[in-house]
């Protein structure tokens, strides 16, 4: 992999800041979870039908489960966890 | 043998009084010796030549050595040379390649900083502040002195009245040639008389006394930190004593980097080569008196010649010979250069490719390396003399070891080295590293390819050295910055590249404090180098962050230097990020707002260049920023002349496109009386400036055409439609671009009636940039305006243009058939006035006349058949195809694609002459080598394969086949793809089988270029006859046990699918097989090629239910996810990134996710990568398939990973 460090990993800082959901070696469960948490929550929010299905399990107005929905994203796991190893 | 003796005319040099005149009775010495003088004694003599005069010695005849061309004849050569200045092919290609050679004055001056020279770490930032204002404390002195030196000349009588006159402040730096032209007063030199003061070779000295910071006005500030000579007016030859306690070795000196000195803690200094030769009696330099002794003085009939007025000698070069500092200088054998030397066959240097050991092989070693790099080269230079050094030594060894391997090494020599330098960067430190690295950039004999790889050393090493780079990010930028006013754009770009690396290694902090001193620095260019690095840094750290620090250095109250360059920045920050600008375009025009009223006039002017660049930025947005410049700007142009008035002129020409519609019209009404005076300047920059900002005025919605017409238009072709216009380019270019504006508006009838008639003007020049103009307005506006007189003269006075062509450009050409195309079929009463003109050119004794009567014809051909004169296409057809014979290839060139354009538009049936004499004709000149001719003969036979086959034998288009095997090895795509499309088209007419084995057969050749040309054209045989005719055979071919072969069907298949898309699904079974055979091969190229073949198989049926083939080539692919070269790796993540598509991104994520967490960080590299590629692909898709990963411990640590959603149930 050593020509991909001058190739590939340069261009990774970009790619993290334009695609939230990529991730790299060192990355955390809980920061991989996260992400997962995240896609699963604007996919539901992507698919209009999807969202209507959840509202209704909910109880809720499509709009509020949006919403609600938009701000689980924030800390879709909780706190992440305290940092152990550094 | 001869004998040598060398001889020496010396003339004594005084002051000059008038112009150099040279004496009549020089007298020639000689000296049985060599006359070593590395460094002559800085006096009064200066040594025109040395050359050496070879003597014919009486002795007899002895056995030759060796042989070499007889003397005579060299003799004669060397006469030659002499006599009719007969230039060296090869110098001046040598010297382009230099860098340094080719750059101007201004960026030459670079050299001049030699703040990247001193070792170790920067200065701290008080330090350097403190350096800064000595020099301009410095400046100011010698501004001062150069105006009491101009007064005295001005005035010779004694200047009684002792009142210094008043510095002036504001002036830029002097040229450098007045730098060291304080000489003293030439009446005090007595003839013969040695003066008082000598510093006939001190030139340079007082020049660098420029970049000492500051010694004597330390002085006078009763601080001196460090003891220094003050150098000034003293003859070097004085003062051998001199302690070397300056700490700067400075560029043009031995690279004082030897190990020895570093282990004492001592940093190696010189003061000047003077001081150092002193002590060796062999390179002490004579005196005046031997001087007097040797030549004949006055009494004999001699004078001492002046120096010249205009005599600067050039900078000197470094002497590179290592020395030892604590006694002086010596070269004795057993020094590191003349190991060196040894080392290298007793050369000098060499540009051939050599073998050294220890090191590599390689390229070129030039003399200047030889001596930098002499302690890794020659004895004891090699890695088995190793142990005797310490650690420090031992890493700087190795450091140049790799650093001459990279600069000089061949390609993998190179590589490797490249590789070891970034992987160790870290454990040799960012000292070591930088201070051998930035002296070699520094060097004057540097070439480009040098540079680019030492910048490119540099980029590897910072990424890994990150912030440990700080303490030599000043040091980096002295070198770095010069590449940003580089006339190549890859230079300016790679300059660029480390800045913005350097700025995110080492922080925002930093870097001001860092370029802070620049900023103000009393030498414009280091001004103008700080504010384009400051530019970069801000596009790569954010404008908004860098705000502050740049508002409050263009209010500085310090200087107008800081608010010059601070302006500066701003403008660059325009120039470079574009229209990102735009979201602090409030900001930063708010920044520099005040520069408009500043006092200094250079500030106003830059301020004004700053608005239009970032009003050019912004375009065509943002007018609200601009608000509140609009005002100082418009009274601006009233009250200003000369270059501030071009410069406020400029930023309101770039103003006005981003205005509203009224205020547009309303504000170019009002400048227009201005721009109109400035119509009749002299001034170059400023009649640029006005065209371009007229253009920018005609093309805003605000103005009418009728004020353009009545109010612009006289004026402006009386001022700028002058033949001396056509002779500048940016004038011409200018000029063009602005009269092609005004005829948006004005209409194509005013314009192109206003200068027609100058389409017979005498100068070429004049009628080519009318004819460029007339093309551009007709393309633009057509030419429907144009009334039939205008018609009869436009046509006539083309025609003209065109017959009077000398020069080589396509513009008239182009020109003629622009118009000819407008006028569509208003142009049929002239055809045949044009077509006789052809013909008749046709038949002309130049080459070049021929061509572009073809290329004319070229041009013509389809509004010749519109008219529907085919009489005269056919005349025309018959009278090419007469000419075919032609001998120069760029005129056969031309008559082919003409001949070819005609067939075009004529119908392969109508075709005069037909296609069955043609095509027979065409066979014999596919075989001619030139490019044009190629071109066009393969153009002309694809399309009569493609349109009129029928008409030719089959045999005849075999014959072609054959033919046109060679043409796939030529150098231009364009025919290899002409060739390969005429298989296709030869396929269809003749049938795929024999096309077919002739394009396998060719996959045995030798040249990879070929194999691959035919591999496309199998592919494109196979797409046109279907792939049932090509699969078999080429799985049949697969057997062939040869690696060539068995590669060029796997690439043939690769195409093959490519090109077929959907239709590739009949055939995914039937080649999984093949599949099978060759991703299990040993050969990485087998597996890489293999890969492709999968990944557009799999896009070609994805979606059609092959899931389970389509699995079973993942599976084979599979293992190949952690090959290491790049192609392979590549090809293999593509095939994975195709079966996202084809088996869909769960089952991929299901493969993925068994190496994500991998123990191996190698492993997880590449497991996120393509984990990464899915998420950017579907990360959508891939919601129900991510694992759950919930865990009662994460539950209890406060984690819920549970996807809830997911888990809902109506």
């Amino acid at each position: 992999m050593s020509e991909l460090r001058y190739t590939q990993n340069t261009q990774l800082e970009q790619l993290h800041a334009r695609y939230t959901g990529t991730g790299h070696p060192d990355i955390t469960k809980y920061e991989w979870l996260t992400h997962q948490h995240r896609d699963t929550l604007s996919s539901i929010v992507g698919h209009p039908s999807l969202l209507a299905y959840t509202s209704i399990a909910d109880g809720e107005c499509q709009a509020r489960e949006r919403f609600e929905i938009i701000e689980r994203m924030l800390q879709p796991c909780g706190k992440p966890p305290g940092k152990t190893e550094d | 043998m001869s004998q040598v003796e060398y001889g020496i005319v010396v003339v004594q040099v005084a002051k000059p009084e008038k112009d150099l005149y040279l004496i009549p009775t020089l007298e020639v010495a000689t000296f049985r010796e060599p006359f070593s003088c590395p460094s002559l004694h800085p006096s009064f003599y200066l040594i025109i030549f040395i050359n050496p005069l070879p003597i014919m010695s009486k002795e007899p005849y002895r056995t030759l050595q060796t042989f070499t061309a007889p003397q005579e004849i060299l003799d004669e050569h060397e006469q030659m040379a002499d006599e009719d200045d007969t230039p060296d092919a090869f110098q001046d290609v040598a010297r382009t390649k230099q860098v340094a050679a080719r750059q101007s004055d201004y960026q030459l001056r670079r050299f001049n900083r030699s703040d990247a020279m001193i070792e170790g770490e920067d200065l701290t930032f008080e330090d350097r502040m403190r350096l800064a204002e000595l020099e301009r404390e410095e400046e100011k002195v010698r501004r001062f002195k150069e105006q009491q030196e101009k007064e005295k000349a001005a005035a010779p009588k004694p200047l009684e009245d002792k009142t210094p006159p008043r510095v002036i402040a504001g002036g830029d730096t002097p040229p450098r040639a007045i730098a060291g032209g304080d000489t003293p007063p030439r009446e005090e030199v007595k003839e013969g008389t040695p003066p008082p003061k000598k510093r006939r070779w001190d030139v340079e000295e007082v020049k660098q006394e420029k970049e000492e910071k500051g010694e004597w006005s330390k002085e006078a500030l009763g601080e001196a930190p460090k003891k220094r000579r003050s150098r000034w007016d003293q003859t070097p030859a004085e003062a051998p004593d001199a302690t070397p306690s300056t700490k700067k070795s400075r560029w043009d000196q031995t690279p004082a980097a030897s190990a020895v000195t570093n282990a004492t803690g001592q940093a190696p200094q010189f003061t000047s080569t003077g001081v150092m030769m002193v002590e060796d009696k062999r390179y002490r330099s004579i005196t005046d008196e031997e001087l007097d002794g040797l030549l004949p003085g006055k009494a004999e009939g001699y004078v001492i010649c002046p120096v010249p007025d205009d005599y600067h000698p050039a900078p000197s070069v470094r002497k590179l010979v290592p020395a030892t500092p604590a006694d002086g200088f010596m070269q004795q054998d057993e020094s590191d250069a003349a190991r060196a030397r040894a080392a290298v066959g007793g050369l000098q240097g060499s540009s051939e490719q050599t073998e050294i050991e220890g090191i590599g092989t390689l390229q070129f070693l030039k003399q200047e390396d030889t001596q930098y790099f002499a302690k890794v080269l020659g004895e004891g230079g090699g890695e088995e003399d190793d142990v005797h050094y310490t650690l420090d030594e031992l890493k700087e060894r190795k450091i140049m070891r790799l650093l001459l391997k990279i600069k000089n090494g061949t390609p993998p020599v190179r590589k490797t080295a490249l590789r070891q330098i970034t992987d160790k960067a870290r454990e040799f430190g960012a000292g070591p590293l930088f201070d051998k690295i930035l002296p070699l950039l520094m060097e004057r004999t540097l070439e480009d390819q040098e540079r680019h790889l030492l910048v490119k050393v540099i980029d590897r090493v910072l990424y890994k050295l990150d912030d440990l780079v700080r303490p030599y990010v000043h040091k980096i930028l002295v070198v770095i910055e010069p590449l940003l006013i580089d006339e190549d754009y890859y230079a300016r770009v790679e300059g660029r590249e480390i800045i913005s690396n350097l700025a995110k290694a080492a922080g925002l902090a930093h870097m001001i404090s860092t370029m802070r001193p620049d900023i103000d620095h009393v030498d414009e260019y280091v001004r103008n180098t700080t504010a384009r690095a400051f530019s970069v840094v801000a596009s790569a750290l954010g404008i908004p962050a860098l705000l502050p620090f740049l508002k409050a250095v263009c209010r500085s109250k310090k200087s107008w230097q800081a608010r010059h360059t601070g302006i500066r920045i701003i403008q660059q920050i325009a120039v470079m990020t574009g229209c990102a600008v735009l979201p602090h375009l409030r900001n930063l025009v708010d920044a520099i707002a005040a520069g408009l009223q500043d006092e200094q006039q250079k500030v106003r002017t830059m301020t004004a260049l700053s608005l239009a660049a970032l009003a050019e930025s912004a375009a065509p947005y943002g007018i609200e920023s601009f608000d509140e410049v609009l005002k100082p700007l418009w009274l601006g142009i009233r009250q200003h002349r000369g270059k501030t008035l071009a410069a406020f002129i400029k930023a309101i020409g770039y103003i006005i496109p981003l205005m509203d519609p009224e205020y547009a019209g309303y504000y170019v009404r009002e400048c227009m009386p201005i721009l109109i005076r400035e119509f009749q300047t002299s001034d170059e920059e400023m009649r640029r400036i006005v065209l371009q900002v007229i253009k920018q005025c005609a093309g805003t919605e605000g103005v009418t055409p009728s004020y353009i017409r009545d109010e612009v238009l006289p004026e402006f072709f009386r001022a700028f439609w002058v033949r001396r216009m056509a002779l500048d380019k940016r004038n011409y270019k200018q000029l063009v671009e602005t009269t092609t504006e005004l005829a948006q508006k004005a209409g194509v009838a005013v314009i192109v009636g206003r200068v027609c008639n100058d389409l017979k003007d005498e100068s070429e020049p004049f009628r080519k940039m009318v004819m460029e103009t007339i093309t551009k307005v007709v393309t633009n506006v057509g030419a429907a305006d144009i009334d039939e007189r205008l018609e009869v003269q436009l046509i006539d006075g083309i025609i003209f243009a065109f017959q009077e062509q000398t020069l080589e450009d396509n513009v008239m050409l182009d020109g003629f058939a622009t118009v000819v195309n407008a006028l569509g079929g208003r142009v049929k009463p002239y055809l045949p006035q044009i077509v006789s003109m052809i013909l008749w050119r046709l038949t002309n004794k130049s080459a070049k006349v021929r061509m572009l009567a073809a290329d004319l014809t070229t041009k013509l051909a389809p509004i010749i058949k519109s008219s529907g004169e085919d009489q005269l296409l056919s005349k025309l057809g018959v009278v090419i195809f007469e000419q075919l014979g032609e001998e120069y290839p760029d005129a056969l060139g031309s008559l082919i694609a003409a001949e070819g354009a005609i067939a075009n538009v004529v119908g392969m049936t109508e075709m005069n002459p037909p296609v069955k004499d043609l095509l027979p004709r065409m066979t014999p000149i596919l075989r001619n080598r030139h490019e044009k001719v190629q071109e066009a003969t393969i153009n002309l036979i694809g399309r009569i394969a493609d349109r009129g086959a029928e008409f030719v034998p089959a045999k005849e288009w075999m014959r072609i086949c054959f033919e046109l095997l060679d043409l796939l090895k030529a150098h231009k795509k364009a025919i290899r793809r002409a060739a390969v499309n005429s298989f296709g088209y030869i396929a269809k007419a003749i049938g795929p089988q024999d096309v077919l084995s002739v394009l396998l057969t060719n996959l045995k050749v030798q040249e990879r270029q070929s194999r691959v040309c035919s591999t496309v054209a199998i592919a494109i045989v196979s797409e046109t006859c279907g792939p049932f005719t090509c699969i078999p055979a080429i799985l049949n071919e697969y057997r062939t046990p040869e690696l060539n072969v068995r590669n060029g069907c796997l690439k043939a298949l690769a195409f093959v699918f490519e090109y077929v898309g959907e239709m590739s699904k009949d055939y995914i079974h039937s080649v999984v097989g093949l599949l099978e055979d060759a991703l299990t091969d040993r050969d990485h190229v087998h597996r890489q090629t293999a890969a492709a073949i999968v990944k557009h198989l799999t896009i070609g049926v994805a979606g059609l239910g092959y899931e389970e083939a389509l699995t079973h080539l993942l599976n084979l692919v599979w293992p190949n996810i952690f090959e290491t070269s790049p192609h392979v790796i590549g090809g293999m993540m593509d095939a994975i990134e195709a079966m996202r598509l084809g088996v869909g991104p769960g089952v991929v994520l299901s493969y993925v996710l068994q190496g994500l967490f991998h123990p191996a960080r190698r492993v997880r590299e590449v497991y996120w990568r393509m984990y990464n590629t899915l998420i950017l692909g579907s990360a959508d898709a891939m919601v129900p398939f991510f694992p759950n990963l919930e865990s009662a411990s994460d539950l209890a640590a406060g984690q819920d990973y549970t996807r809830h959603h997911l888990m809902m149930w109506i």
